[in-house]
Order: C-alpha cells, then structure tokens, then sequence
C-alpha cells in the first residue's frame, strides 16, 4: 500500500486560492488525478481550507460530476440529452451496459477497466447521438460502433 | 460577450466578472480561456484598462453537473463553492447577489448583444424582430431534423421558417410531429404552430417558453408520452430537494409516466399527472420546480390522445414503447428449434420441435430475448 499523494491537493489548493469558494475548482482538479475523490481528500482539504468535512462532502455529494467511488480506466459517457434521447441514445447505452455486463447502479466494471454513464448534454447536439471516451467526443454512434469500440479497447488492453 | 460584461462593471461599479459554464463543454472553456487571456494581454482586461482607473478581472467557474446552477441564486452558491441550491426570493440577485454583494446576473447572449447596440445604437436594434421582443435569438436546432445547429435569427421568425427553410424539413423524409422549445422546462409545439412567430409574447399565449433556446425536433416516431417521462426522469434527477412541491411532486409524476409507458397506466392518471403539475408549478421555490411540469401539461395538452392510447388501449401509437409493443412468431418462418423457448426468461414460448412456436401474450414481457436469439428472423415486433 503506497501512501496517499497529497502534493495534488496542495498543488490545487496553491492554484485556485486557499478560500471556501474554491471548492469546487479544488475538488474537480483532485478528480481529475485520481479520477475520483478517495476519502483521503475530506479530511485533509477540511483541515486545510478550515470547512467541515460535512459541508465539503455535501457538495462532493450534491454535484453530479464528482465520484466517490473508483472509475475504469475508460470511461464511456453515453450523452443522453434531449438532441441525442430522440435520436436514439437509449439503445447505445444499454448495448454498452449488456457488452460490459453493467447496469444503472453498476456503473464500473471489476477489473476497473469500463465505467459507462451517462450525461445530460456534451453540446454536440449537431452530432447526435454522441457519446465521450475520456473526453473524447464520437459522434453519430450507434449500438454496433459502440460496442466495436469498446471490443477494440479491450483487445488492445 | 467580455466586452458587454467590461461595460456592465463599468455601468454597475463592479470589478469581477465570473462566466459560469458547464464542464461538460470543455471547448467552450478552453475558447473562453484563450479570449481573457488575449483581452488580458492587450490590456482591455485586468488593472487599469486602456490606461484608465477602471479594472475588470475575469474568472471561469466550471460547473459540476447540476442543472439547477442555472438558477441566479444557485448560481452564486456554487461560485462560493457550495451546494447550488436556490433560496427564497426577495431579496434578488440584484440586490443580495455573489459573496452577499449586489450582482448583476445575465446570460451569455445578453452580455454578447451589448456592445453591438452600443455601437450601432437601439433605434438599430429595435429595428429587428418584433415590438415587444426586439433584436435576435440564437437557437439550438436539434433532433430528427435534416440541418442541425445553432441558428440566429431575428426575434418573431416563424416555426415554419426554421424548421423548413433554415433546417431542410424533417431528416429521413420523416413526417413532423412536434419540436420541443425551450429545453426540459419548456413546451411541445406542434403543426398549428407553424406560423407563429418566435417572440416572448406569441410563445407565451400558447404556453411555451424561449428559455434555453433549444428547438429539438421529433418525428412520428417520437412517443410523446415517453418524451414527457424523459424530461420528468431528467428534472426529478436534477432537483435540488430543498422545497417538497419539486422534490416530492416530480417523483411521483415520474412513477405515473413509468407506469404509462409501462403499460401499467390506470384511469384517472391524466388527472392526476395534471394536478399534481398545476400544484407543483404554483407552489415550488424556483423556476425548476415552477417549470418541471411543463414538458407533461403540454404533451397532455396537445397529445392526450397518445396517453389515453397508453393507457386504455395498451397501445403506443409511435410504436415506440418497448413495454406495449406485441411480440410475435411468424409461422411461415419459424423451423421450431426452440431457441426461442430456451432463452425466454419467463417460459413465455411453447410448442413442439420442428413445428411453429407461439407466444403466450399473457406472460410475456417483452424483453426481446426470442427477438435477438432466432436463427431465422421468425419473430416479430409490432
């Protein structure tokens, strides 16, 4: 067990301000390194910024992007906006689910390779329907594409 | 849209500026980074602009994912890093606005408009689109229709217009069914909308809303019941849960719409749905809550025949709910391997090996197991 890396959250914490209305930009950046918050992040960003951990979990809680639990190496946003529902995104996400054997509470697979979820809108609407790998737009899916990528990434795992 | 924001802190005394945008579109940050840093650079932004004792800052917040962070006082909660949830009002964002402050909260296009009408004077401006809704809207034209994407045009420009001249008419050669104005708390239009003009007071006097600015297009193939269930999914997700009329209200709608597209729908649902969306927009804290009904009264509104279809005839007329379809086995091709019968999960399919199978319509759930499973497309979806 390697000890927690907590030079990233002193590093957010030198870039956005050591204040309470930082918070958001604090954990976001955390996220993005360890693609999730580890329960480490509460503690030590409450000792640090002088807010409670109950108030700092309640936003980690309340806003949609952030995650507490550990997320796949690939993670597959469906979007699932008005532009792409009508066109059809529902199919994708469940081909995805049903490739990688996941499901609406099951979102990430064992071997923390795939997470699946879904978005409310990427602002590709023109590309409908689209979906994300780790941020990386692909537009005009299908549930055959879908799974053709997520075949691919796993052969060359 | 910095210039417009530069002038309203010099209007209002302000010196910080925060641009509030969603994280999911990290081009639009990127893009926005790059014109403060260039604006920064030339010396219209930052200490001293132009020379003058006038200094503007400029901050990107990134939102998290809550849809209700477009609501002014969750806006200025989440910029002081807390839970976006809205307050009551008075007082306004006007008054106690950002970190307490007095706060002057616009959207985008707004600020973007400035300093053209600046420049080019308000007679000018006035000059588009209609008496009481002047100038020009942007809208986001989305869905089943042939040119998708983001549109400008002047205020009062029919439905018509936009839809056929400017989007190319419905994609596929697809027959229109309605378009979808204003995002989740907006309204349907349908095709005696066609001539109406887009401005604040005609969309008013048919219930719909400009709002977000979104246009989505839907086909025939659209069941408007399921869009009504979609958009209650989404905004009782997105509730905050502070006032019971949103959090409690949008809940038990979205069980009603599930239960109608499940095929589960029982008389008297219509009422309900319209009754409990009346009280949730008449007594929910802020404009989600007001609005989160929106999407069912006007779906009910304009297609009720579609719910009484769910409803009373199990039938979804679009042909789109999985739940409603009839699933079949056609005789003529069916070789009786009982694949079918092997992979139903609820023992739905019977018969004898080499003759043709049957679907107890009783039992079945319409999961499409047997659809997915047959060798030789014998069986079918209606």
């Amino acid at each position: 067990m390697t000890a927690f890396d907590y030079t990233v959250l002193d590093r957010a914490i030198e870039q956005f301000g050591n204040k309470e209305s930082s918070l958001i930009a604090i954990l976001q950046y955390a996220q993005e390194h360890y693609r999730y918050l580890p329960k480490e992040v509460f503690p030590y960003l409450s000792k640090k910024l002088g807010i409670s951990e109950a108030r700092i979990y309640g936003v980690a809680t309340f806003y949609e992007n952030f995650s507490l639990e550990q997320k796949g190496k690939y993670v597959i946003k469906v979007c699932d906006g008005t532009a792409c529902h009508v066109r059809h995104s529902v199919p994708i996400l469940e081909a995805l689910r049903k490739e990688l054997g996941l499901s609406e509470e099951k979102k990430t697979t064992d071997d923390l390779m795939f997470t699946v979820e879904t978005v409310a809108c990427l602002g590709a609407c023109s590309s409908a329907p689209a979906i994300t790998l780790n941020n990386e737009i692909y537009p005009t899916m299908t549930p055959e594409k879908a799974v053709a990528l997520v075949k691919s990434l796993k052969e060359n795992a | 849209m910095i210039e417009g924001m530069v002038i309203a802190g010099i209007a209002t005394g302000a010196n910080d500026g925060y641009i509030y945008v969603r994280a999911e579109y990290p081009k639009a940050v990127a893009r926005l980074t790059l014109a403060i840093e260039q604006a920064t650079e030339l010396g219209l932004l930052g200490d001293n602009i132009l020379g003058t004792n006038f200094s503007f800052k400029m901050h990107i917040n990134r939102g998290a994912g809550a849809f209700v962070c477009g609501e002014g006082s969750a806006l200025t909660a989440s910029i002081e890093g807390k839970r976006g949830m809205p307050r009551t009002k008075p007082p306004r964002t006007v008054e106690h606005g950002l970190f307490d402050k007095p706060t002057v909260l616009n959207n985008v296009e707004t600020y973007a408009n400035v300093s053209t009408i600046i420049n080019k004077g308000s007679e000018w401006f006035k000059k588009i689109g209609t008496e009481n809704s002047t100038g020009t809207k942007t809208f986001a034209l989305t869905g089943n229709i042939q040119n998708a994407g983001l549109i400008e045009v002047p205020m009062g420009t029919t439905l018509r217009e936009v839809i056929f001249d400017i989007g190319g008419g419905v994609r596929d050669g697809g027959e229109f069914k309605a378009v979808q104005i204003g995002g989740p708390s907006g309204g349907c239009l349908t095709e005696e909308h066609f001539d109406l003009p887009l401005d604040f007071d005609s969309l008013s006097k048919v219930g719909a809303i400009i709002g977000s600015g979104g246009l989505v297009v839907m086909d025939q193939k659209t069941c408007m019941v399921e869009v009504a269930r979609f958009f209650m999914d989404f905004t009782q997700k997105e509730s905050c849960g502070k006032c019971v009329p949103c959090r409690e209200g949008t809940k038990r709608m979205l069980e009603i719409l599930n239960r109608i597209v499940d095929g589960k729908g029982e008389d008297g649902d219509i009422e309900l749905l319209k009754e409990l969306g009346e009280a949730i927009s008449k007594t929910a804290l802020c404009g989600l809550g007001k609005t989160a009904a929106g999407p069912v009264l006007s779906t009910i509104k304009y297609f009720e025949n579609e719910y009484k279809a769910h409803i009373y005839d199990k039938k979804c007329p679009a042909g789109a709910c999985q739940k409603l379809k009839t699933i079949t086995i056609d005789p003529e091709l069916c070789k009786g391997c009982s694949k079918c019968a092997r992979n139903c999960p609820v023992n739905a399919i019977k018969g004898e090996i080499k003759k043709p199978f049957v679907i107890d319509q009783k039992l079945c759930i319409k999961c499409g197991a047997c659809l997915s499973n047959c060798p030789f497309k014998a069986i079918k979806e209606m």
